[in-house]
């Protein structure tokens, strides 16, 4: 475990980039250090392996205070990825990623061989080991990025902003991908970003820093948005956190209404059994049983459906692997306030309106108020009341 | 044709020993300037504040013209080859510095960053990141400082016949000799262009790593462009 006690890094010009920061970094588990920018969130990675080090406070890992180890020895065992991957340009992809095994001397084939498991493992086609880095996109270049940092199998990765200079799509991949990495390797991941959706969708915990260094909240992702310490959170946040906060809640519990579907050769009997009146539309499928589009029963003859009378149904949500978020989502979306629901193959498993979800959503957070009195709420009165004594905010996970 | 290419005999050496002779001065100084310019580069990186003192000194000694360079010279090393040498090598330095720290800063914050973080030490930083990515803009003043080198050399006729290729091009006149004036005017431009050419193929060995068409002066400029 890295614990940060009481840090501060104070520069020769008065400066103070973090101030009495005290953190309990949980094993095997990203943490996020989220705020805005002069926070002190960077300085305070760097000076998890010593590029910076503190003025007051200790750090220790497992135990041993990280001053008290050789800075180069204390480096090679912490992985690190920056924005822009700052790989060797000078240097082939094989040899970016086997920079490190190298200086701990390893042999260059058992070296290379580690890089090219490595190069598999990031996503990298071992088509590009000869490459050099200017031949490769910036999506590429930061999963090399993230190999080379893996390369000494070091328990700790640290990451400063690695996914920020890349556009939005290729950032999703490289969020989801390292979201895999992390259930395969179990690092502990010590995580960098300005950006509040990266911080919740990748953090098990999240610290949120205000500037001058201060901690505003340590918590994990749901709690934050449930129940943000103070005005700055909240503001930090969004105006949206209520529905962001949705992704936390499955959408297995949903009540899905099976009866107002019909396959596009219903005959009009069939129209007239699923018209029960539950719903205000009926929702054609294919014969596949994919959803084609609503539309009113009245409007619907036997034998003459055409898709392009129907009113379109946007893009249904996955029944019980999607969050509360997606369904609402596709029934705000949906021209008749209804979301469809799909199975695994895409084929319409009910339908579910803006009041059900309204009211799922409620018994959600009804449910989560009642868990809160046991445990989690406890915690974060815990932070709230140390703070209040002026010592240092304690996270209490 | 072998006539084309005889040498007045007070000349004392071939055409081609001459060729020689005028390579040694011109490039020797400029090898001097660059294993002197490497470290007080690198001092210059780290002391920021020592680098518009370097910068305004080597301008300065720029500025002197060879000739006083020489009449001060010669008291210590006389009508020597030593002579024209000193002056050629302190000129390079104008050039050298500036192309060095230039190119050693314009290494990506976030690649210096990377390497302290992976655990470089600095000596290990220097010779394993910042020197290999900087050795094209290295390789770029070189050119510079190696092409007006080999143009200054004639000026070493004034002291004693040291100028080689610019002793034939004063042999020339003396004699009126037009063939012996092209020789030598041909012959250093010549010299110029080959020794370019030759550093031109030497960063191309060096830096397979360099987006093919872009190369430049300021290789990591473009270099990083390219590769987002």
């Amino acid at each position: 475990m890295i614990r940060i006690d009481s840090v501060t890094k104070r520069y020769p010009d008065g400066t103070v980039a973090v101030d009495r920061l005290s953190l309990e970094i949980p094993d095997r588990s990203i943490t996020v250090l989220v705020g805005p920018s002069g926070c002190g969130k960077t300085t305070t990675l760097r000076m998890i392996n010593r590029m910076v080090e503190p003025t007051e406070g200790t750090i220790t890992l497992d135990g041993v205070d990280i001053m008290k180890q050789p800075v180069n020895t204390l480096r090679r065992s912490m992985g690190y990825v920056i924005q822009n991957a700052g790989l060797f340009q000078h240097r082939t992809i094989i040899d970016n990623i086997a920079t490190v095994p190298r200086m701990l001397g390893w042999g260059k084939d058992k070296a290379r061989a580690r890089a090219g498991e490595l190069m598999e493992r990031v996503g990298l086609d071992s088509a590009l080991a000869k490459r050099y880095p200017y031949q490769l996109s910036g999506g590429q270049q930061q999963r090399v990025g993230v190999a080379r940092a893996l390369a000494a199998d070091p328990p700790v990765l640290l990451m400063d902003e690695p996914f920020s200079a890349v556009d939005p799509i290729v950032r999703k991949g490289l969020q989801d991908e390292l979201l895999r990495i992390q259930e395969e390797l179990g690092k502990t991941i010590v995580f960098v970003t300005h950006d509040i959706d990266e911080a919740v969708k990748l953090g098990t915990m999240v610290a949120v820093m205000r500037t001058g260094g201060h901690l505003a909240q340590f918590a994990p992702p749901a709690e934050l948005l449930t129940d943000p310490a103070d005005a700055f959170v909240e503001d930090f946040l969004g105006a949206d956190r209520g529905i962001r906060r949705l992704s936390f809640f499955p959408s297995a519990g949903l009540e899905l209404l099976t009866a107002p579907i019909v396959a596009v050769d219903a005959t009009a009997e069939q129209i007239a059994a699923r018209a029960t009146g539950d719903a205000p539309y009926l929702l054609v499928t294919d014969l596949d049983g994919k959803p084609l589009g609503w539309a009113e029963p009245g409007e619907l003859t036997a034998g003459e459906i055409r898709q392009d009378q129907l009113l379109a149904c946007g893009r249904p949500f996955v029944a019980g692997k999607e969050s509360l978020r997606a369904a609402l989502d596709c029934a705000v979306l949906s021209p008749t306030g209804w979301a469809v629901a799909v199975d695994g193959e895409g084929r319409a498993a009910g339908v579910v309106s803006q009041q059900t979800i309204g009211e799922a959503i409620r018994g959600a957070h009804a449910e989560r108020r009642a868990d809160g009195k046991t445990d989690g709420k406890k915690d974060s009165r815990d932070s709230k009341g140390s703070k209040k004594d002026g010592t240092t905010e304690k996270a209490a996970r | 044709m072998s006539e084309l290419f005889d040498m007045p005999s007070d000349l004392q050496h071939s055409y081609l020993g001459l060729v020689m002779l005028h390579l040694r001065e011109a490039l020797l100084p400029v090898l001097f300037g660059l294993l002197v310019a490497l470290p007080l580069a690198q001092l210059c990186v780290r002391l920021r504040w020592l680098y518009p003192p370097v910068l305004w000194i080597t301008t300065v000694l720029y500025a002197i013209p060879s000739l006083a360079f020489f009449v001060i010279l010669i008291d210590y090393t006389g009508q020597s080859e030593l002579t024209v040498m000193i002056p050629l090598g302190v000129y390079s330095l104008v050039v050298l510095v500036p192309a060095i720290v230039d190119a050693v800063r314009s290494v990506p914050q976030e690649t210096l960053a990377a390497a302290t973080a992976m655990g470089f030490g600095p000596v290990r930083r220097y010779v394993q990141v910042q020197l290999p990515i900087a050795a094209p803009a290295i390789i770029a003043g070189l050119r510079v400082a190696s092409v007006s080198s080999i143009s200054l050399v004639s000026v070493g006729m004034l002291i004693g016949n040291q100028g080689a290729l610019g002793n034939l091009l004063n042999s020339g006149m003396i004699y009126n000799q037009e063939r012996l004036i092209w020789l030598s005017v041909v012959g250093t431009a010549v010299l110029a262009i080959l020794v370019d050419a030759a550093l031109i193929g030497v960063r191309i060995l060096l830096t397979p790593w360099m987006p093919r068409g872009t190369r430049k002066n300021t290789p990591t400029l473009t270099a990083k462009a390219a590769a987002r």
